[in-house]
């Protein structure tokens, strides 16, 4: 117990501060914001891997991580489409999911938010559409936003994320964040 | 392998690893299974090729390895009726290759099961994909797939169907349970739910450019997957890389591995309730990815390697940062290697779970991580060591136990080691230029690649045709081999403990489906 604790302080907060604007850090506490403004509380995502050569899975997987600490701005993974705000689908969609990624977005209640997430998932990508893939996420479900890369990084996720949001936030927002600004203006 | 003793002759097959093609008749691929397994070879893959454009009916491969090295026996089929001996009698991973070499290509094994593998409902039976004048319907629409799952009957015995789409971020596929209380008596896998026709795929693209295709297969294992691709294109040209690209190489091959193996320790301790586990080991692997961004320029590294070299070399600034990351990780594992080990709670779901012993892993060809946690001590860093490995010495991590604390330790000692091998790369490297220029591509030759990625051994068979295009291209999993282990890893564990299992395993589900 005492080097798991000496480990931790050791470690200690490795959450990144927001020190300057306009980087991935004030991105994250606009997120943060408009989450609570839009949803009016915190954020469930759902996963689905339609198709993915698994390297989106983990730079999602990394916005866990302390730096990134995607939980500390009140966004969780949810193990079911029934609990989940939004769905963040990787991959071309191959045939052979197409019905499970239909189910799940069926499944999701209303307003439901849809972020593709890669070049797959955008238009396919390398493996483009054939007789197993079906290629973009938009050919089988409605998308809200489509984050390039291969695969985004962290940072991009979190922006298409926060994009998703913006769309369907019921007031216009500030196209920055201003942290001395009372956060219920605009 | 000893092919006299069968009567064989083989000629050499292009390879960084010594391989041998071998025509056999029907017979004699029985005799050159039964005899590798015999001397303790294992079946690495088996796949068709379609040689009818060349008068040849179908041509079907199986790559054996043993300690002499590869061995690619090639069995001429006249037409799609004709059959093909079993080979999962031998070996019994073959089984689902010959299901799924019979989905895209249409030659059937003379085996029981004829359930499709790679084939749900995404394209119709009867119609093969990889058969060259295959034609994808015009119109699909999505459908239920039916499938016969094997059912345990019996007082209080009930079944769990878990996916495709699971609770967690990982990829899909289908589980099927047959428990009693929470004992597991039987898990069924289903897989192929992310099919994408990636073999199709390759032969719609040029020899120098697929590499981008092969570092997709899994991305996990894009630096092994590209590299196995590099070295069957190198093979096919006769061309060696300079050994400051065979240095760059082994450094991304390494930098992979350390990144997955924290990745995994981290999620295993959280799955066993250790969520501090995955606190540390998370923003371990995180410092990695943000080093390889700077160093190689992609946080996983993906199209680093390319056919003849490395995209871009790295530079003296990286080369320190490189070498003083590697020893604060080194130091950081080991804090968090003492606490897992000292961890009661940690240990007692580790240990005696999800149990391989020896004997069932070199029955059913347990591969990589996992087969060295059973006693599997194969490592092809030692085995057929290739520049730069020739020179490291690359100590081989083993247990023998085949649980999950077992794997977990594979992985603590694996890490330490490839930290250890970076700080001899950045040291060692030579200058010098950081790829060479690929002569003319020949039609109609064959090469194989063979990287030990940080699941297992990555291979990539590549055959050319007119115009530097791609004839054939398959690369295989070692996830191939190790699913069907895990079905019986799970047998008389606790359905809870199956994420865990699941996860000392991690196998991949992209790189199998293809």
């Amino acid at each position: 117990m005492l080097h798991i604790l000496r480990q931790i302080a050791r470690t200690g907060i490795k959450t990144e501060a927001p020190p300057a604007p306009a980087d991935e850090v004030t991105l994250m506490a606009r997120l943060n914001r408009d989450v609570l403004r839009t949803l009016g509380r915190a954020l469930s995502i759902r996963h689905v891997d339609a198709g993915s050569c698994n390297g989106c899975e983990l730079e999602i997987h990394a916005l866990g991580n302390p730096y990134y600490n995607i939980e500390g701005l009140g966004i969780r993974f949810v193990a079911s489409p029934r609990h989940a705000d939004m769905l963040l689908v990787t991959g071309p969609v191959s045939k052979h999911m197409a019905v499970a990624l239909k189910r799940t977005y069926d499944a999701t209640p209303d307003p439901k938010l849809v972020v593709a997430v890669g070049d797959c998932g955008c238009n396919g990508g390398i493996f483009g559409e054939s007789y197993a893939s079906l290629g973009r996420v938009s050919n089988v479900i409605p998308v809200d936003v489509a984050v390039p890369g291969c695969p985004p990084t962290p940072v991009a996720l979190l922006a298409g994320i926060l994009a998703a949001i913006e769309a369907h936030a019921p007031e216009a927002t500030e196209p920055t964040y201003d942290a001395t600004r009372d956060s219920g203006s605009g | 392998m000893n092919l006299a003793a069968l009567g064989l002759a083989g000629a050499a097959l292009p390879s960084p690893v010594p391989a041998l093609r071998v025509p056999v008749s029907s017979g004699q691929v029985l005799t050159a299974c039964r005899l590798a397994w015999e001397q303790d070879g294992e079946l690495v893959a088996l796949w068709l090729a379609d040689e009818r454009d060349r008068k040849r009916g179908f041509t079907l491969r199986v790559v054996l390895c043993d300690r002499d090295g590869l061995t690619q026996l090639e069995l001429t089929l006249p037409d799609a009726s004709a059959r093909y001996p079993d080979l999962s009698l031998i070996f019994p991973a073959a089984g689902r290759m010959q299901r799924a070499a019979y989905d895209l290509m249409g030659v059937r094994a003379d085996a029981d099961d004829e359930r499709p593998w790679l084939r749900q409902s995404g394209w119709p039976a009867g119609r093969f994909p990889l058969q060259r004048d295959f034609v994808a319907p015009p119109t699909w629409e999505p459908a239920d797939e039916a499938y016969a799952f094997v059912k345990v009957e019996g007082e209080g015995v009930h079944e769990i169907p878990v996916g495709p789409v699971h609770a967690g971020i990982i990829e899909p596929g289908h589980f099927r349970f047959q428990v009693v209380g929470e004992k597991v008596l039987r898990l069924e896998e289903r897989l192929a739910y992310v099919h994408k026709g990636i073999e199709k795929r390759f032969e719609a693209m040029s020899v120098r450019d697929a590499f981008r295709l092969a570092g997709r297969i899994s991305g996990d294992s894009t630096v092994a997957y590209a590299w196995a691709y590099a070295q069957a294109v190198e093979a096919i040209a006769a061309v060696t890389p300079p050994p400051r690209a065979a240095w760059l190489r082994a450094l991304a091959l390494e930098r992979e591995r350390v990144a997955n193996h924290l990745g995994d320790l981290g999620y295993l301790g959280n799955d066993a309730g250790f969520a501090f586990g995955l606190a540390q080991f998370s923003r371990l692997k995180e410092d990695v990815l943000r080093l390889n961004q700077r160093a190689f320029g992609h946080r996983l590294m993906m199209d680093y390697v390319v056919p003849g070299g490395v995209a871009l070399s790295v530079t003296a600034e990286h080369v320190t940062a490189l070498r003083e990351q590697s020893s604060t990780l080194r130091r950081e594992i080991e804090i968090l290697h003492h606490i897992y080990d000292d961890h009661d709670g940690v240990q007692d779901r580790f240990r005696a779970c999800g149990r391989v012993s020896t004997s069932l892993a070199k029955a059913l060809g347990l591969a990589g991580v996992a087969g060295r946690a059973s006693g599997r001590p194969r490592d092809l860093r030692c085995d057929f060591a290739r520049a730069p490995y020739d020179g490291l010495h690359v100590r081989r991590a083993t247990r023998t136990e085949g649980d999950v604390a077992a794997r977990v330790a594979v992985r603590f000692d694996e890490a330490l080691e490839s930290l250890r091998l970076i700080e001899v790369i950045v040291d060692a490297m030579s200058p010098g230029e950081h790829d060479i220029a690929l002569p003319a591509i020949g039609e109609y030759r064959q090469g194989l690649g063979y990287v030990e990625g940080w699941r297992g051994p990555v291979l990539v068979a590549l055959e050319t045709g007119p115009n530097e295009s791609i004839r054939r291209c398959h690369p295989h999993d070692p996830s191939w081999s190790s699913w069907p282990v895990l079905e019986h890893a799970v047998i008389g564990n606790i359905v809870p403990d199956f994420p865990l299992i699941n996860k000392s395993f991690n196998l991949s589900y992209s790189g199998h489906d293809l």
